[in-house]
């Protein structure tokens, strides 16, 4: 079981309800993470519902969802944002 | 065109920077900015580019000034309303720096004309509203190897990055496939002072761009959320399958 600060970014704040949290996990890579958290509350299963249009960055490093989560601090989900 | 000494009291607060001096405002002189967007974004960049004494700033918008604008497009006013954006910031950059050389295109930039166009700037930057014309003008630049400043914005959120591969960062669809595509249920407010603090960092990294000045946005994406006070600077490369720039970033062709 590993502790993990789990950061929210625009729509994906909005869904979920809150900009950070610390979630425990055994996930082994963030697609594990996200069907796990997905699973827990229908509001993480909206903000999650299309992960085509959601990025990932493992400690400040942009990654893919299959990158594994070993000796991560902080996992950040953000959507490209499109305003101008 | 004013004389020497009007210009060297203009930028005397720049002359005294040490990272910018002379040398950087005599850059900045020399710069040709292609602002896409006059916008929320638009406006801070385009008024702190002007002043900032760019020597030419192309400037290309389709839309009119509308009233639900003027709570954040702070480089329009009430007296231009129904009027081409284009039109309104000529008239408001030109008041601020008669200096410089606006050129504005009031036209959609569509695939066909947006290579030649970029070809013919040093720097792009992005203050489009869409994810289209992000996807354009990101090919458009890859092609004629000219940086990409591009920014965008939602809600009390924004994003930065500077895309160069000919330089060895990432474009902007390396980071945001074409795949992603915008969220049709997604919130369009956005509250008034956020463009003033994406599009200022977008202004401010494009003199430090131009200059030379301290780190720059290559190979980063800065995220700011202004409701809870984050900021995330992240690292991002270049995809290696990017259906744009991947496998051929030193070719540009």
């Amino acid at each position: 079981m590993a502790t993990y600060d789990v950061v929210y970014f625009a729509w994906v704040r909005e869904r979920i309800g809150l900009p950070r949290e610390e979630v425990e996990s055994t996930a082994q890579n963030v697609s594990d993470l996200i069907s796990e958290l997905s699973e827990r509350e229908p509001r993480y299963a909206a903000a999650f519902s299309d992960l085509s249009a959601i990025r990932v960055a493992l400690d400040q490093d942009l990654a893919q969802f299959d990158a594994p989560l070993e000796g991560v601090h902080e996992v950040a989900l953000f959507p490209p944002m499109t305003g101008g | 065109m004013l004389d020497a000494s009007l210009s060297e009291d203009r930028y005397a607060r720049h002359h005294i920077l040490p990272e910018i001096g002379h040398k950087g405002q005599d850059r900045l002189g020399a710069a040709r900015v292609l602002v896409v967007g006059a916008g929320g974004l638009g406006a801070p960049v385009l008024l702190y580019l002007a002043a900032a004494g760019i020597g030419h700033i192309s400037i290309a918008d389709d839309d009119v000034v509308s009233l639900s604008n003027l709570q954040r497009q702070v480089l329009h006013s009430t007296s231009w309303l129904d009027q081409p954006k284009t039109q309104s910031a000529l008239a408001r950059l030109h008041d601020l720096n008669p200096e410089i050389e606006i050129t504005t295109y009031p036209v959609r930039i569509y695939d066909a004309e947006a290579i030649s166009l970029v070809g013919q700037h040093d720097l792009v930057i992005d203050c489009t509203d869409n994810l289209e014309g992000r996807y354009v003008l990101n090919h458009a630049c890859f092609k004629a190897r000219v940086p990409l400043l591009s920014g965008a914005i939602s809600g009390w959120e924004g994003h930065v990055g500077l895309y160069h591969p000919a330089q060895g960062g990432p474009c902007f669809a390396c980071v945001f496939p074409e795949a992603v595509e915008e969220r049709p249920a997604q919130n369009k407010g956005v509250v008034g002072a956020l463009p003033g603090v994406v599009g200022a960092t977008m202004a401010l990294n494009a003199i430090k761009h131009i200059t030379g000045a301290g780190a720059s946005l290559l190979g980063k994406l800065l995220l700011i959320d202004t409701l809870w006070n984050e900021q995330r600077l992240l690292n991002v490369a270049q995809d290696p399958a990017c259906p744009v720039c991947g496998g051929s970033h030193q070719e540009g062709c």
